[in-house]
Parts: structure tokens; sequence; C-alpha cells
């Protein structure tokens, strides 16, 4: 094989290898990438986890907008969780207040974090909340209840098309996770 | 062109100096691309008869409605493992076999350019898959969540046999690479003297193509892979949603690797067609450099297509229509591939021998898979499409009617070349014509099943679905039994027969039919010259 340039082969093997740890982290790049993409899109119905300023942009009265609550337990937390209103409906810019009930039913003190997610997806950069009980880990002593606020607002920039925003909440337990 | 007088000096040569080791450590320690291209394609056939089989406790459960033979967990351990074999463990490494058995040969060189890193990717193989398959005996039993292991299903849900999973994928990937990063290497540095990139054979330039797929993407998948593991034992959050990651990113990034991959296991394929048809069809491939230029097309637009297995995940319009615009632009090069190959039959003086029978139910099956492809683009009927009975009768005929029948065709078109006898013809058009009939048996109707709404991945279904599916699954057991046909077919040829010319073919162009039959050990030690 001596007519095999050795040299060039191993050039071209190395630049593969630098293509493939490129690539391995390419991958994990995409995560905070996703979430970048999101943010500034709202694509993945996640909405903003800091609180909203009071709306100063007026209200529109032309329309109305059916908002829906749902709730949903994730799997292994032994609670009872549930909006107390199913569905409103409000003119865009108008701030309401509804409540949740949270009841830990089981006989140990349990940590909960209520994770939102807004449908349709476009939807979710306008629902802005002003007090949310999912901007904080809610602990529940055993066979404790509670009434969780959630005050809010529909951006009156909200597209035309969209009559109907469904708010979803996925409570986790994160007790090994949570803040002591 | 070198003359066969020299080859066969080479070869004299060649035997004083040959210190061949004898038993399991020629094979163990073996660095000639023949010896491991052997040993790959017959892993690969071992694989392809352990998920066939698997496949037949898929159609004898779904032989009739009801729950009869498996409980619906394990029947998801079996469509799951199925997939994961017949993907990374038939198909795959059946290329990769080619690949080193026929690249080598086609350029005019003596070896793959790194032959210890050839041993050593075929030899972690075998490890990657029984820690796969060791997975059914420990624990609560082998991955059960499909061979896409969406999150949370492989990892909140896991059966406990993520880990198993995890790491067979990994070993699986790092042979790919190092099977792709040889493959790149062998074709950029030790091609003859005078074999331009445009003078290779359209065998190599698909293989080219692929490799680079493969550096590209598995790479992602080993990531991906990865983030499954640490969310699963070690409390990150990439795809759960508790702690700020979103399951939906799992699909986006496997996907991203995903798409690539279906076209890692058709480029070889097209590679195969377009050296097999021109050789039956007396005539030089039609239209060379587009179907180089297709190939690199398809390859390209595979990186931005990746969302359209993702349509009913609530992308918004404009991300519908871009992956759909995208998906439906493959067609575009696809075409003039399969126009090609037509062209290049039109006219030609056709014999049908075996290769070429599998070459032409390839051109016309393939199509048949990638026209109901289309349908699957059309993001509205997508959704009623979706996770049906059609995606799975789309894929089948892709890969089982594509791919594999392109190895069976390379198959039989080199076993004279590999063995030096002449295969049972008999033997071989009995394995042509029972695989052709059953395999429309077993998955033609199933696109009836998902345009009726019968949904993929379950061990029971609708009364209504019934009579297809007693007809799918007779097809299926006939096609898993004609494949037996093939085995015996290989060991009839290996062991003797009417003996091959160095040139089988008369049709036959490329520098693999210019040495003698069986090839030696050891071939182009003295590179040929290409005019």
């Amino acid at each position: 094989m001596a007519q095999v340039p050795e040299q060039n082969i191993a050039k071209t093997a190395k630049k593969l290898v630098l293509v493939v740890f490129a690539m391995f982290g390419f991958g994990f790049a995409m995560v905070p990438l996703y979430d970048v993409f999101c943010d500034i899109t709202g694509l993945n119905g996640k909405t903003s986890d800091t609180a909203a300023q009071v709306n100063e942009n007026g209200v529109d009265e032309s329309r109305l907008v059916t908002v829906q609550f749902i709730s949903h337990l994730a799997k292994g937390i032994p609670w009872q969780f549930e909006p107390m209103v199913r569905e409103i409906q409000v003119h865009p810019g108008e701030t309401k207040i509804i409540k949740f009930y949270a009841k830990n039913e089981s006989v140990k003190d349990i940590v909960g974090q209520a994770v939102p997610s807004v449908s349709p997806g476009q939807a979710a950069l306008y629902f802005q909340k002003i007090e949310c009980f999912c901007f904080n880990q809610q602990p529940l002593k055993a066979n404790e209840d509670v009434e969780m606020a959630l005050q809010f607002y529909v951006d009156p920039e909200l597209p035309r098309d969209v009559s109907t925003l469904t708010l979803s909440y996925t409570l986790y337990d994160i007790t090994p996770k949570a803040d002591s | 062109m070198t003359t066969d007088t020299i080859h066969d000096t080479d070869h004299q040569h060649d035997d004083h100096h040959e210190h061949k080791m004898t038993g399991i450590k020629r094979w163990l320690y073996t660095t000639n691309h023949k010896d491991i291209g052997s040993m790959y394609l017959w892993f690969s056939f071992i694989m392809f008869l352990t998920g066939g089989a698997m496949a037949m406790v898929i159609r004898a459960e779904l032989f009739q409605p009801g729950l009869q033979i498996v409980d619906p967990d394990f029947f998801n351990q079996m469509t799951t493992v199925h997939g994961l074999i017949m993907v990374f463990g038939a198909i795959m490494p059946a290329f990769t076999g080619l690949a080193n058995w026929m690249i080598p040969m086609m350029i005019g060189a003596p070896d793959m350019a790194l032959p210890r890193l050839n041993n050593w990717s075929f030899w972690i193989l075998p490890f990657a898959f029984s820690i796969l398959l060791m997975s059914f005996f420990i624990g609560s039993g082998a991955p059960n969540f499909g061979w896409t292991f969406y999150a949370p299903l492989s990892t909140t849900y896991s059966n406990g046999s993520t880990a198993f999973f995890v790491f067979a994928v990994h070993i699986m990937g790092i042979s790919s690479i190092m099977g792709a990063i040889n493959i790149v290497v062998t074709i950029m540095n030790m091609r003859a003297p005078g074999m331009t990139y445009m003078k290779m054979p359209l065998f190599v330039w698909t293989f080219f193509i692929t490799a680079y797929l493969l550096v590209a993407v598995m790479p992602v998948l080993a990531g991906v892979v990865t983030m499954v593991l640490t969310d699963t034992y070690f409390g990150t959050s990439f795809f759960d949603a508790a702690g700020g990651g979103d399951p939906v990113m799992f699909q986006h990034i496997f996907w991203f690797f995903g798409h690539p991959e279906v076209y890692i296991m058709i480029l070889p394929a097209f590679g195969i067609v377009s050296t097999t048809i021109p050789t039956f069809s007396r005539k030089p491939l039609f239209g060379y450099s587009s179907m180089v230029y297709a190939t690199a097309s398809i390859a390209f637009l595979s990186f931005i297509v990746w969302a359209h297995h993702m349509f009913t995940t609530g992308m918004p319009l404009f991300g519908e229509l871009f992956f759909m615009y995208c998906t439906m632009l493959i067609a575009v090069p696809t075409g003039v591939k399969v126009f090609n190959w037509v062209a290049t039959m039109w006219r030609g003086a056709i014999s049908f021998e075996t290769p070429m029978l599998f070459s032409i139910a390839f051109v016309i099956l393939f199509t048949i898979g990638g026209f109901s492809g289309l349908m699957l683009a059309m993001t509205p009927v997508d959704f009623q499409y979706h996770d049906t009975y059609f995606v799975v009768a789309h894929f089948h005929y892709v890969l089982v009617t594509g791919a594999l029948f392109s190895i069976y065709a390379g198959a039989y078109y080199w076993l004279p070349k590999w063995t030096g006898y002449m295969y049972d013809d008999a033997l071989s058009k009995w394995h042509f014509w029972c695989s052709l009939i059953s395999v429309n048996l077993l998955f033609f109707p199933m696109h009836f099943l998902g345009l009726a709404g019968m949904p993929r991945r379950i061990p029971d279904y609708a009364l209504q679905f019934a009579d297809f599916n007693k007809w799918v699954s007779i097809g299926g057991f006939a096609f898993g039994l004609s494949q037996l046909i093939f085995l015996a077919v290989v060991i009839k040829c290996i062991r003797g027969g009417e003996k091959s010319e160095a040139k089988t073919w008369d049709g036959a162009t490329g520098l693999e039919w210019t040495v003698p039959s069986p090839a030696p050990y050891h071939t182009f030690e003295k590179p040929p010259k290409i005019d």
C-alpha cells in the first residue's frame, strides 16, 4: 500500500471526527435554540413565566374571547386539582381573576408545581398573567386544601381569528426537587 | 484497465506472503474488507430473521380480532424491537456489508482506508444487539415504546428497559459512524489514478452521500438517546414539562435524525439498481450526472423536512405549509431517478435474470411507496392518515420492496463474484416470485385498513378490519417463509455449482468484473489504470 497517501487518510478521518463531535454538540444545542425560538414565537404554547404589567392598552369592547380552563394531574400526584370556573368570556384587555381549587388528598406533605400551556400555540404570547399560582411552588400539608388565584388579561393585540383560548395546567409533584 | 494476467501473478505473490489465520481468529482479527463485508452480510441476515420472527408474532396476534396469543405489553415490545432490529440490524448493516465488499473493488483500491477501524465497527455490532435482545429476559421486558421512543413513553412511562435501549443504540451509532467515516475516507483517498469523482460508479456515489448523512445525523441520535437516558435516570428535564422541558422537543430532535435516516436506508438502494438495470438492459445508465445531482439534492432536502412527521403536534400553519412543500419537493429528484431507470430500460436488450427481476420490482413498488409518501406529505390528509396502517403500508413499501428488494438484487448480482459459483437460477426465481406475490398481499391491504381508520401499534382491532387482517397475516407468513428460500440459495451457491466467469453478466461494466470470480483475497494491490 506504498502508493496510498497515508497522511491524506488521517487528515480526512480527523475532519470527519470533528464533524461527528460538532453534530453531537448540535443535538444538545437544539435544546436552548428550541427554547429561544419558542419564546419568540410562542409556538409550543408556553406562556411567559414572569408577571405581566397591568394592561395599559385599553379594552377592546368590540369582541369577546372565550377563555377555557382545564387541569391535569401528572402521574403520581395524589391531589385534587380543578378550575372553579370552566369557561369565561372576556373582552381583550379586561382584567379578570379566577380561582383553582387544590387539595392534598394524601397523608404526606407534598409540594406541587403547576405548568401552564395555551392552545392554540400562537395565542400563548397574548395571554398575560398579572398574578398566577404557577409562578410559585405550592406546598400543601396532608389533607390541606387551598384556593389559588389567577389574575390575567388577554392582550388586545390578539389576532382576530382567535376566538377561543384554552389554558391548561398540569400539576406535578416536585417534592424531591422543591426549594426547602 | 488491467488484465487478468497481472492479477493472477499478484495473487500468487500474495499466497507466498499471506499468513492467513484459521478458525475463529481469522474472523475476529481480520482487517480484510471482503471478510468484513461477508460478516456484515451474514449478521444482517441473522438479524433479518430475528426481526422477521417478531413480525410473525405480530401478524399471528393480528390474524383475528381479540387478544389470543400475546398480551398487549409484549405486543408492544414486539413492534418496537422489530422496528429497531430491521432498521439498525438488518437494512443498515446489509448496506455496510455491500459497501465493504464492493467499494474498494469498484474504485480499484486494495482495501478500505482504515481496516482496523473496519474490524472494530463490525465487531461491536453483535454486542449492541445482544444488549437489546437481553432486555427481553431481564427486568420487566424489552423496550415497548415504539422504535421512535417518544418521550415521555421512553422516560416517565418506561418499563425499565430504557437503559438497555440507550446503550444498544449508542453502540449501533458508534458502529455506523465508524463505518461511514471509513467509507468517506476510502472514497476520497483511495480511488485508482484517473478515477475522477464523476467517473465513479453510481453505487459508490450513493454510498458516499449516504456516509455523509450518517456522519451528520448519527451523532444527533446519540445526543437524543443520551437526553432520554438522563431524563429517565438522572433527574434532568429535557423532555419533562414539570422541570421546564418540552416533550415535543423530543420529536424535533429525533426526527432531525430520523428523516435523514430514512434516506440513509434508501439512497444505497438507488445505487444498487442503478448498477443492475444498465447491466441487464445492456445500455449505459441514462442521465448519470443527473442521478448524482438528484442523490445529492435528496440528501440536502432530507434535513429540512423532519417536521412532516409531526403535523398533528399543533404546529402553526406556516410551519405545516413549509414542511409540506419541502417534502413534496423531494418528489422531483426522486422522479428524476425513476424516469432515468425507465429510460435506461427503454429500448434496451432486456433479459430477466433474478437481480433484474428484483430491480424492476424495486422500481415499481418503491414508486408506489413514494406515492403514498406524497399523500402523507399533504398536511390536511395527514391528519386522517397519521398513526394509521396507511403509514405502516407506506414505510414497508419503501423499506421492504424498496431497500430490501434492492439488497436482494445486489446480493444475486454479486453472489457469483463472491462465491465463484452461479446461484441456483430456478430456486432464485422461486424466491423472487413467492416474495413478490406475498409481499403485496402483506402490505397492499394495509393501505385500505389505514384509510378505514385502523391505528398502528395495537394488538386488537375493530371487527370490520378482520378480513383484511387475515389476508395480511397470510401474506406475512408466506413472505417470511419465502425468505428461507434465499438462505437455501446462498448456502447452495457457496457450496458449489456452475463455475462463474470473471465477468458473470455480459452487460456488466465496472472494475469488480475485471478480477477473477471468486474475487481473490487481495485485489488491486497495484491500482488499475482508468482511461
